[in-house]
């Protein structure tokens, strides 16, 4: 994607506009308060049951924040919380191809190449779990209960965001819900872009510390845009060329390494709870 | 005897009382199954111990195992009717009856695996021919199509059907056209066996399970079918023995398991080595990539003494004692390399499953370990309990083993 | 999955993939009606009587 195919927002390829949405996530300033996976759950109809909110193997999270640590005692010990919503994988040169979704059985798992987002069928998706099985960032959850929230709760469900029924699998979306939104705004306004402000996910606007920013990596009046390029800038498991759309930033030496490098290379050391 | 006029001419079989009582003591295991398999139905996979982490599970596992091992079928009878090695003629039958229910019992756990069992048929419907799952469920299904078609002449020659003239035509028949379908079986099952290898082997994004390959297939690909074509025999060998153990006499001749034990044999030990060729060169691909090997096998249980356990003790040993001819005529050395031999294809499915899985990618992730629940053990073993019946119907009602008369002259 | 099927592409890996599987089942088919073809057509003309050992 060249820059100088940008015309305003998004750019033209082939026939339609190609956007690629990212997120670029300052590990720096987020502190783990938690309010991008509440804001997520709140937005996306996450269901949850009281007996598992401690069971991070059976409660689904579309964000989940992780606790890393560099491992050192006092005074050197420092830790991290990463927050992790789904990559948005893209693939790219002998994986040209996003690690999920060629694998799903029944295509109900899509890359969007307009937009860059991997969506989710719900009522196409048979439970096989293929999927989760392919994706190292363990970001697809898997509906193991019937969806059920604490009563009273179904009467502030968002409209726009289907439940989830069970024996299907589900993960972040990016709001796409919110794209739809905005397009349709855009549309009503006799404009064919959607701008930087109209679209933003739920935990980006959640984030009491602004450590989530989100948009388009391709456009260059978008933040993401330039925060990618930030020599402190890297993604999680480069190394396996999934080619994620989700960058992060430490000024730390150890966070980078601990997240961005093969199994147990760099990171080895580093503890997470 | 109640059910003589059913039972094979020249044969001897136990009274229908004993018989009786052998198949309702079978059905008690059936129903905890069956059970089991109702939980999961009614109130969803939450009954089993999976979890996100471990989308695939015993299920899985098993299921691939099973294939492998009802792999016999399809390598028998491409020996039998393609290669045309005769004396196959007389096992030939029991690996059919051997593959039909292993190939049932790999469709019926995966109607409970999957989450949403009434939309199984999705991925014949809306299916991505890119995915290796795909294949698999295609290929299954039509070679169990298949398994069907090669059982129908055994239960067209039950005694009183063979009376008919239109059955006993039907059952010649189709015996002329078993090369061609045993060909067709032959065709499918390379594919659905290499797919299941697949399965694991494209997952680029799990070090532990991704491989290189040819074309669109990665090296498990091939390792798959060989594996299926060199344990498969050991396996109807193994239920051969076993049913003579039972049945208290012997149902076929030294000398055609011999056949199959040699063969099996030599293919055990080409994947042997092929298999430590694999892991040879996957060393190489994940250092590379700049992860030290040992830090794959720094979980417990899965330390290095799985990779020695699979390749040496369940490989090597049993395709040396396959191999030679004084301990592949001995005949518990035999039983004991069969047994062997199936375990190592077991374990191995289990590795490129459940291990793929338990092994941690992202650097902070932690290990989690993974332990079937009693839910999955009774889904699980159920096509055990179901296949013991089915044996036990189908030598009593059927011509399994031609050449148990002359073997037990009464 | 059928080429009339919404979804279907034309191009190789549906050709090669379905048309693989639609071989083998075709096989299969015509390999068993055959054999039915045969056995009625036997007892239409000949009574069957004909094969008795396996």
């Amino acid at each position: 994607m060249k820059d100088a195919h940008h015309k305003g927002e998004g750019h033209q390829e082939g026939h339609g506009t190609v956007y690629k949405y990212g997120m670029v996530i300052n590990l720096d300033k987020c502190t783990g308060c938690g309010a991008c996976m509440v804001a997520c759950m709140a937005e996306n109809n996450i269901p949850f049951r009281k007996e598992d909110t401690n069971d991070r193997l059976t409660q689904n999270f579309w964000m989940r924040v992780y606790k890393i640590s560099n491992g050192g005692s006092f005074p050197d010990n420092d830790i991290c919380y990463l927050p992790r919503p789904c990559m948005h994988c893209e693939g790219h040169g002998h994986h040209n191809r996003t690690p999920c979704v060629t694998v799903c059985p029944a295509v109900a798992t899509d890359y969007n190449h307009e937009t860059g987002i991997v969506s989710q069928i719900y009522t196409r998706c048979f439970g096989c779990r293929y999927c989760m099985a392919a994706c190292p960032y363990h970001v697809r959850v898997f509906n193991w209960w019937d969806p059920k929230w604490p009563e009273g709760m179904e009467e502030y469900l968002n409209p726009d965001v289907s439940p989830r029924m069970r024996g299907v699998v589900e993960k972040c979306s990016f709001c796409f819900h919110r794209l739809q939104r905005a397009r349709n705004k855009a549309y009503s306004e006799d404009r064919r872009e959607v701008h930087e402000d109209e679209y933003q996910t739920a935990c980006t606007q959640a984030c009491p510390a602004g450590a989530i920013t989100f948009g388009d990596l391709t456009n260059p009046e978008h933040k993401v845009y330039e925060l990618k390029k930030t020599p402190n800038a890297f993604r999680l498991l480069e190394v396996l060329g999934t080619n994620p759309k989700v960058y992060y930033t430490s000024s730390r030496a150890w966070v980078r390494k601990a997240a961005d490098v093969y199994v147990g290379k760099e990171g080895s050391g580093v503890t997470h709870t | 005897m109640f059910d003589s006029a059913l039972i094979p001419k020249g044969v001897k079989r136990c009274s229908f009382a004993k018989f009786f009582i052998w198949v309702l003591i079978l059905h008690i295991p059936v129903l905890i199954g069956t059970v089991a398999a109702i939980l999961c139905w009614g109130l969803a996979l939450n009954q089993t111990y999976l979890n996100n982490n471990f989308p695939f599970g015993l299920w899985i596992a098993a299921d691939l195992g099973i294939i492998a091992l009802g792999g016999g079928a399809f390598f028998t009878g491409f020996l039998r009717y393609v290669i045309n090695i005769k004396e196959l003629k007389n096992i030939v039958n029991y690996a059919v009856v051997i593959g039909v229910i292993c190939y049932a019992a790999a469709q019926g756990i995966l109607a409970i695996d999957i989450g949403q069992p009434i939309r199984g048929w999705f991925i014949f419907w809306h299916a991505n021919v890119h995915s290796m799952l795909t294949e698999v469920a295609f290929c299954i299904m039509a070679y169990f199509m298949v398994l069907c078609v090669e059982y129908l002449p055994l239960l067209l020659e039950n005694r009183q059907i063979f009376k008919f003239s239109v059955p006993r035509s039907f059952a010649h028949h189709l015996h002329e056209a078993m090369p061609t379908i045993a060909a067709i079986g032959v065709f499918l099952s390379c594919f659905h066996q290499g797919s299941l290898g697949g399965v694991a082997g494209v997952l680029y994004g799990r070090p532990f399970a991704y491989r290189e390959g040819f074309l669109v297939w990665p090296w498990t690909f091939f390792l798959f079918i060989l594996s299926a074509m060199a344990c498969g025999p050991c396996f109807t060998i193994l239920i051969t023995k076993i049913t003579e153990f039972f049945a208290k006499k012997k149902l076929v001749k030294k000398s055609v398991v011999g056949i199959l034990a040699k063969i099996s044999g030599g293919l055990t030990t080409l994947y042997v080595l092929l298999k430590i060729i694999d892991t040879l060169g996957w060393f190489g691909l994940v250092k590379e990539a700049g992860a030290p090997v040992k830090s794959f096998y720094a979980n417990q249980p899965y330390g290095w003494w799985v990779l020695v356990m699979e390749v040496i003790i369940l490989g090597a040993i049993p395709a040396l004692l396959l191999l030679n001819k004084k301990t592949r005529e001995n005949e518990p050395i035999l039983i004991l390399a069969c047994v062997l031999n199936c375990a190592g294809i077991v374990m191995n499915r289990w590795i490129m499953t459940v291990q793929a899985l338990a092994i941690p990618v992202m650097p902070f992730d932690k290990f989690v370990s993974y332990h079937p629940n009693w839910v999955e053990w009774a889904t699980t073993l159920l096509p055990l309990w179901v296949g013991a019946i089915v044996i036990m119907l189908s030598y009593r009602y059927l011509p399994i083993f031609p050449q148990e008369r002359e073997l037990n002259p009464y | 999955m059928f080429p009339f099927a919404f979804e279907w592409i034309n191009d190789p890996s549906h050709f090669v993939f379905m048309g693989g599987f639609y071989f083998a089942l075709g096989g299969l088919f015509i390999a068993v009606n055959y054999c039915v073809m045969r056995a009625l057509f036997d007892w239409l003309c000949k009574g069957g009587e004909n094969h008795n050992e396996h």
